[in-house]
């Protein structure tokens, strides 16, 4: 997937400013910067949610998975009906089996089916989304903070998970979020957006062990280490 | 729901209105209709109580029997309105982008149209009768109906899972159907229930300008419009129906205002406390802030979400309280504002802020010296205003500054959480924020005042580590000028080992560990020692898979008699799952509840 000079307006105000990034095929992107980066923005933009100038190629079927998983499931709708939701195009009959394979895929058990929202954890329900995202054959997948509202506990697992999207099934990934310690387990690349604009993008060794930017050290030494 | 005066008020009236509705034309229906040339417009007698209409007709008779005709209009017209209403509401969402403006335009032209007018020229058109008032009616009610819809769709179709539909590519009208109405549903109906009255009270407005029922038909209106040529010979025959409009156009709004309110979500007044689960209160912390003791919330059927926790804040500490969502951290928060919901019921031995119990202070004392700051910003800010002037609002109510003292002091606060432009972040509203910025206004509306205690539940969830820091800073700025101190709620231990004094761990609604913020590496506790393992940090092997802890916190109601970590500990024995290790010292300002780290040190 490639991002060329994309921009995004807000009125007179400029979230995104003409932000050129690729994203190659089997590899995760990480996106950090500080909040009102623009960091949301250019997700959105990139899936089609907000107006934007510039352009988006080599994905056509762009998913995202969003920030909190409390929301992003309808409360009304058995976890089994949401992930159906994006299978619309497959005859009815063939559903619920591929239902079942792709809670697999996030593993879930298949009786996960037929519970609502509300009776899952936070990270459940997280795997719950990225199940339903996997249904629609993404070709790039835009995750936004998706562990920031998980707990500690859970969080690793859906990481474990994030990564082996990759490994097995060679899906890239746009991950954005302001934890780089998150970032720097889960990520191949990271770039560092700031007031809109990509100030440094590399490989993770390189941009997490010897930033080029003093935006990225400020950012880096902002990172909570237990004292010991 | 019902526990007010006009909700049962309510629900009084309409249940009567549906039984007289049932039993009214069996039990009357025969004297109604009795003509009685001997008896012909009496006024009030013992016969006839009411009196008579012009053929000698027991009007108390006509008034029961009418209710069954005239609620059955009403429900008519109430039900032509919502549905003709919902469906204006809804079509913008399905409509392209221009017929959808010109259908909202509509609707907003008609909501700004009197509903009298509209009812009577529809009736006009629709011919005189019981059929034209119906609809003139349902076409009064079907505007409010739509600008309604349109807002909850709107706000609706602003949800993440409608935003996820639209990626997947599900149709307009299958979004519409399966996650904008559902989600809209209850809402709607409340409305529902109001319009009712409404419609009742249109109706009978409309007979009585005999536009409604035309005779030999009769409903309480044209009671009241034949009656009303009496009025000054014998008023009684007015009295009747009048009435009988009323209290029923009465119990309806009343029932819909209560079940409105108690779908908001509404907070107990203050909770009264309980007996604590040990009676003994103990010797106060002289000094402390907070100061509490054995705090248990509990809400119907058993289920105790908070646990006998104990904690206190020195003047200038900042607490941290940690574990995963569910464990109870916000309850304890709010136990301590006062503000568990209901119907929960807060339990301690002692809650002390500053040295007084808390249940000795007034709304405004705690107000003052308490300030919390939650989770989701949005639930603090109104956003309907702009942020300069919500954070202006506290000074001058609180603190009696003037209006230009008050600004002057929130682009202050705005700038001293660091958010740039405080001048111009003022004007704006809320949703013009990041999630970020929002967060920081809340933090800096609490610091309007001078807090004795600052409770922050989570309110760096949604910002990133920079700011977080700069948060945290700030708060200890704050703590040190003032002496207050703070307790801070996160599920992050990296923050909270970091940035606080001194950690609480809780777990399944007890406190399961303590200690000083700086060794928490050196956590005895089991479920600590998990949570840190599984925080990847700039160390962290990334050929490695993340440890992660099995299994799930147990519920509230599931907690049972033994460590309720013991299904997901891997040191777990049979001690465990037979009885509750106590929290007991282990070294210096470090305390733990476990058998196994206990019993190991002792032996
Ligand atoms: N609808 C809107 N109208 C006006 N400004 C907006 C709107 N949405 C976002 N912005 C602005 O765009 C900027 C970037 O917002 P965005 O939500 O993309 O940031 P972010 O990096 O995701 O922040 P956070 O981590 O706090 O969510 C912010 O300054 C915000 O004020
Ligand atoms: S008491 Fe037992 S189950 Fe509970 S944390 Fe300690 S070792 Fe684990
Ligand atoms: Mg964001």
């Amino acid at each position: 997937m490639h991002i060329d000079g994309l921009t995004v307006r807000f009125g007179a105000f400029t979230a995104v400013d003409s932000v050129t990034l690729e994203v190659p095929p089997g590899r995760i992107v990480g996106l950090v910067g500080e909040s009102g980066s623009g960091k949301s923005s250019l997700a959105k933009a990139v899936c089609g949610l907000v107006p934007h100038t510039g352009r988006v190629t080599g994905a056509s079927r762009v998913q995202m998975v969003f920030q909190d998983p409390y929301a992003s499931l309808d409360p009304r709708m058995r976890v089994g009906e949401s992930v159906a939701e994006a299978l619309l195009r497959m005859p009815r009959q063939a559903r619920a089996a591929e239902v079942e394979r792709l809670l697999g895929l996030v593993s879930l058990p298949a009786e996960a089916a037929g519970r609502y929202p509300r009776e899952l954890s936070g990270g459940q329900r997280q795997r719950v989304a990225i199940a339903r995202a996997l249904g629609a054959e993404p070709d790039l997948l835009v995750a936004d903070e998706i562990t920031s509202a998980l707990d500690v506990s859970v969080q690793g697992a859906v990481l474990n998970l994030v990564r082996s999207l990759r490994d097995r099934l060679g899906l890239p990934i746009l991950f954005i979020s302001h934890n780089l310690a998150v970032v720097r387990y889960v990520c191949d690349e990271v770039a560092v957006m700031h007031r809109g604009r990509l100030v440094e993008h590399g490989p993770t060794e390189d941009v997490v062990g010897s930033p080029g930017q003093d935006y990225t050290r400020t950012l880096l030494e902002a990172v909570p280490r237990l004292r010991r | 729901m019902f526990r007010t005066p006009a909700a049962v008020a309510g629900a009084v009236l309409v249940a009567a209105m549906v039984v007289l509705a049932v039993i009214g034309p069996p039990i009357w229906g025969e004297a109604a209709e009795h003509i009685d040339a001997g008896a012909i417009l009496q006024g009030s007698s013992a016969a006839h109580p009411l009196g008579t209409d012009n053929l000698g007709r027991d009007l108390l008779a006509r008034v029961l029997v009418a209710g069954r005709y005239s609620l059955l209009l009403a429900l008519a017209a109430a039900l032509i309105g919502a549905t003709a209403g919902i469906v204006l509401g809804a079509l913008p969402s399905v409509l392209p982008a221009r017929p959808a403006r010109l259908v909202t335009g509509a609707v907003n032209a008609l909501v700004a149209f009197p509903g009298l007018l509209l009812a009577m020229f529809t009736a006009v058109v629709a011919g005189l009768g019981a059929r034209g008032a119906v609809l003139g009616i349902g076409a009064a009610i079907a505007p409010g109906f739509a600008r309604l819809t349109q807002t909850l769709a709107a706000s609706v179709a602003g949800a993440d899972y409608v935003s996820a539909a639209r990626m997947l590519g599900v149709p307009r009208r299958r979004i519409l159907a399966r996650h904008v109405l559902p989600n809209i549903a209850e809402p709607l109906i409340l409305h529902l229930t109001q319009a009712l009255g409404g419609a009742l009270l249109g109706l009978a407005g409309m007979s009585f300008l005999g536009l409604g029922v035309q005779p030999p038909s009769f409903d309480w209106g044209r009671l009241l419009f034949d009656g009303f040529g009496r009025i000054y010979v014998t008023p009684e025959v007015a009295l009747g129906p009048a009435l009988a409009v009323a209290l029923a156009g009465i119990g309806f709004n009343l029932l819909g205002d209560a079940l409105a309110r108690g779908a908001a979500r509404t907070s107990a007044p203050r909770t009264k406390a309980v007996a604590p689960e040990s009676a003994d209160p103990g010797e106060p912390e002289p000094g402390a802030v907070l100061d509490v003791r054995d705090l248990t919330v509990t809400f119907p059927g058993g289920v105790t979400p908070v646990r006998g926790v104990s904690l206190s804040a020195a003047p200038g500490e900042i607490v941290g309280l940690v574990g995963e969502s569910g464990s109870g951290k916000s309850l304890t928060a709010a136990a301590i504002g006062g503000l568990v919901p209901y119907p929960g019921v807060v339990g301690h031995a002692r809650l002390r802020l500053d040295g007084r119990d808390v249940a000795g202070l007034s709304r405004k004392e705690l107000g003052t010296s308490l300030a919390m700051v939650f989770q989701d910003p949005m639930a603090s800010l109104n956003p309907a205003l702009k942020v300069g002037g919500q954070l202006a609002e506290v000074a001058v109510v609180h603190q009696g500054a003037t209006r230009a003292e008050a600004r002057a002091r929130a682009v202050d606060r705005l700038g001293h959480v660091h958010l740039p432009e405080p001048g111009r972040q003022a004007r704006r509203h809320p949703h013009e924020l990041s999630g970020g910025m929002r967060q920081r206004a809340v933090i800096a509306m609490g610091l309007m005042g001078t807090p004795r205690l600052i409770i922050a539940d989570e309110p760096t969830t949604a910002l990133d580590v920079t700011v977080q820091r700069q948060i945290l800073r700030l708060l200890r700025e704050v703590t040190e000028e003032t002496g207050s101190a703070v307790l801070f709620i996160s599920h992050d231990i990296a923050v909270v080992g970091e940035l606080c004094d001194r950690v609480v761990v809780m777990y399944a609604g007890r406190v399961v560990e303590e200690l000083p913020a700086d060794r928490l590496t050196d956590g005895a506790h089991p479920y600590t020692r998990a949570l840190i393992a599984s925080l990847p940090d700039m160390d962290t092997d990334r050929s490695l898979p993340l440890a992660s802890i099995p299994g799930r916190q147990p519920a509230p109601a599931e907690v049972g008699d033994g460590c309720a970590f013991a299904p997901r500990c891997p040191l777990a024995t049979d001690a465990c799952a037979a009885g509750r290790p106590p929290l007991v010292e282990h070294g210096p300002a470090h305390r733990v509840a476990c058998w196994e780290v206990t019993c190991t040190s002792t032996a």
